[in-house]
């Protein structure tokens, strides 16, 4: 059942890029409110299938790569929705629906069969730490979103080509405006994430920290964001360094989320007995 | 019953020529009464800007219609015929229809997508109305093109990008800082672009603006006039810093403002984005200063630039808006011809016998022993109700022939009759 509100998620998904792209060329308020509906319709169906494999396993699913991918994708159609009624910006979807499209292409390339839960994993902190963790992930891929929108943008107004996808663009102020905003939700959650994953690891492992890559890169992405955060308050970091930063932290965050899992060793791998540790 | 349209547009004289047609707000009682007065003519409304002066009438006789209107416009303003005649045009049927639905959609302005002439066409229809030289058909001709302007507004964009330099600064400065009622304007120098720009700023809610110029008391005098501040010149570096948008026209040999002065003054505003407009020639700002990082530097040339890309855009758009207006043409040509007489006696007509048919068919279905005899003389009985029915109306409208009056019976049938697929009433064209 599970699978199945996933595959018709992800069809909604593609759906929805192709209708956000469509809207990118040809900007119609009926094309844009076409393509809103329908990743509102994914999203319903994506909490579906969340929920039922839930239901189905018994855990929080967010144990396995497919899972992750899969709640990422989530989180982040989830947090753009919001964006995007606030702001009323469907060229928003333009740029981050991609991301959320690609996710859940890549959870597919992953073995999505329930399995029973490592045992060092079942503990309370599981959905805490995760939830927090996307939540972080969602805001911080939103910010990348408005940040490449920014460069485009600020690139127009420098060097004075004004075509369409200039007029289509919004002012630079609000896209300024939503990465900092982003930032703000971002920052907080993924420090409590980082937190609740260490208390987590103190009573699993017996340690707080350990130096461990997911650790190690978690906590990278953490200084880029708070040098960027810090910045923002004090120095007037703003406009195009920002939004250099936010793309860079998204970077580091990608890294931290997948690249660790799939390049180095690491006690933090997902729910398959050989990989997570101890 | 015809449309006419007489007159004269920036298409077809100089200003010099139209001054001396256009007629006085203050007396339009005076022009619209003449024209309804003329032979032939029913109804009038008279549309004077200073980039038109039109006449829409009603009349019955096309080609008599226009050569009198064209008379009256020579006679009342003391200007002779042959003169005036070479820049006049004539128009009527479905090209009148056609014009006047441009001409609201300022489809036919100087820049088209231009929002005033909608407005004067209302007032022109206010004072016809008001001096009740309109009538039904011109009411509901106006009305229709009022709704068409409006849906070529609302449905392209033709109205919806700078078309003047001034605009285009304020367009661009939206484009970088969004809302602009927390910006400062700072304006160095003067001069009259300056000073137009200053003011679209100050329209479009900018908080303040601060005035400099050499002689200080130059400064004065415009920081008064826009309620600003006003700067001493050797101040500039100490106030830039306030500024979000900078308009700058001296008369300055060389540059006044280098890269390194506006990167100080970002640093000091914690990199807050400035946009700075030169009007100068020669320029005041060096050209490396839009290297800096969120400053914007744009020159004449470059408002122009915008100017020219978004008249394209309105090009491609206008293309949409007349594609609307030929749809609307038809509908409403339709309209005008059903309040034919003749139209309108054949439908009323055709109701009758359809409710004659009906009502004699229900009865017949159930009458078990009628003969054909009797039916026959059923369908003479209900014929000749119907027809002395409808003989004082029919031979009425062919008397009366065209007029006022004939048009609001016309009218009145339609409507008590509910005799033809007309014109829904449209109250949603104000605005």
């Amino acid at each position: 059942m599970n699978d199945l509100l996933f595959t018709v998620a992800l069809g909604l998904y593609g759906c929805a890029t192709l209708a956000y792209f469509a809207f990118l060329v040809k900007t119609s308020p009926l094309l844009g409110k076409t393509a809103h509906w329908i990743i509102i319709a994914g999203f319903l169906t994506h909490c579906a299938a969340v929920g039922a494999r839930y239901l189905a396993a018994g855990y929080p699913p967010v144990t396995n790569l497919h899972e992750a991918l899969s709640f990422f994708s989530l989180a982040i159609v989830g947090l753009f929705i919001y964006f995007e009624m606030r702001y009323k910006l469907h060229i928003l979807g333009s740029f981050v629906i991609p991301v959320a499209l690609v996710m859940m292409i890549a959870a597919l390339g992953f073995p999505s069969r329930i399995g029973e839960l490592n045992p060092a994993l079942q503990s309370r902190w599981l959905a805490a730490h995760t939830i927090f963790a996307f939540a972080g992930y969602a805001a911080f891929t939103v910010s990348f979103g408005t940040a490449i929108m920014y460069l485009i943008q600020q690139r127009f107004l420098k060097q004075k080509k004004f075509g369409d996808l200039y007029r289509k663009l919004p002012a630079l102020d609000l896209l300024d405006d939503i990465s900092y905003r982003c930032l703000t939700y971002g920052f907080p959650l993924l420090t409590v994430a980082i937190m609740t994953g260490a208390i987590w690891a103190e009573t699993a492992w017996g340690t707080y920290w350990s130096w461990d890559p997911k650790e190690t890169w978690s906590l990278i992405t953490w200084f880029v964001y708070a040098a960027l955060l810090h910045g923002r308050l004090t120095t007037g970091w703003r406009g195009k360094k920002a939004a250099i930063l936010s793309i860079i932290g998204f970077c580091m965050l990608l890294f931290t989320f997948l690249g660790v899992n799939l390049f180095l060793p690491s006690l933090h791998g997902y729910n398959s007995p050989d990989r997570v540790g101890k | 019953m015809n449309i006419i349209v007489v007159g004269l547009s920036h298409k077809t004289a100089s200003v010099d020529i139209r001054e001396k047609v256009a007629f006085a707000p203050t007396r339009m009682d005076r022009p619209l009464q003449a024209v309804v007065g003329l032979e032939e003519i029913t109804e009038a409304v008279i549309v004077s800007t200073c980039n038109r002066v039109e006449i829409y009438a009603v009349t019955r006789d096309i080609a008599g219609g226009m050569a009198r209107i064209k008379r009256f416009l020579a006679d009342y303003h003391n200007l002779s015929l042959d003169y005036l005649d070479p820049h006049l045009y004539g128009l009527h049927g479905e090209e009148a229809i056609r014009h006047v639905f441009r001409v609201a959609s300022s489809l036919d302005s100087m820049i088209v997508g231009e929002p005033q002439i909608l407005g004067q066409i209302k007032t022109a229809y206010g004072y016809a109305a008001e001096f009740k030289s309109s009538g039904i058909i011109l009411n509901r001709f106006l009305h229709k093109a009022f709704s068409v302007a409006k849906r070529v507004r609302t449905e392209t964009r033709i109205a919806s990008s700078a078309v003047s330099v001034a605009f285009a600064a304020v367009e661009l400065a939206r484009k970088i800082f969004g809302d602009l009622s927390d910006k400062t304007v700072m304006l160095i120098g003067a001069g009259e672009m300056c000073e137009l720009a200053a003011k679209h700023f100050l329209n479009n809610g900018v908080r303040g603006v601060m005035v400099t110029n050499r002689t200080f008391e130059r400064a004065e005098r415009l920081a008064d006039e826009l309620e600003g501040r006003a700067i001493r010149f050797d101040d500039i570096f100490a106030y830039l810093h306030q500024a979000d948008i900078i308009l700058s026209s001296t008369g300055a040999p060389h540059t006044i403002i280098g890269r390194k002065d506006v990167e100080e003054v970002v640093r000091r505003r914690k990199m807050k984005p400035m946009f700075f407009i030169d009007i100068a020639v020669p320029r005041d700002i060096d050209p490396r200063v839009n290297d800096v990082e969120n400053v914007y530097l744009y020159t004449v040339d470059d408002l122009q630039e915008v100017v020219a890309s978004n008249l394209q855009q309105r090009g491609e758009e206008a293309k949409k808006a007349e594609a609307i207006v030929e749809q609307e043409i038809g509908q409403f040509s339709l309209w005008l011809a059903s309040l034919g007489i003749t139209p309108t006696i054949v439908a009323l007509r055709n109701r009758f016998d359809e409710v004659r048919r009906a009502e004699l068919e229900k009865s017949v279905a159930n009458w078990k022993d009628l003969t054909p005899d009797g039916r026959k003389r059923l369908e003479a009985l209900t014929n000749a109700i119907m027809n002395k029915l409808l003989h004082p109306p029919t031979s009425l409208l062919k008397k009366s022939g065209q007029g006022g009056r004939t048009d609001l019976y016309v009218d009145a049938l339609h409507s008590l009759f509910e005799l033809q697929v007309g014109m829904e009433e449209e109250d949603d064209d104000e605005g």
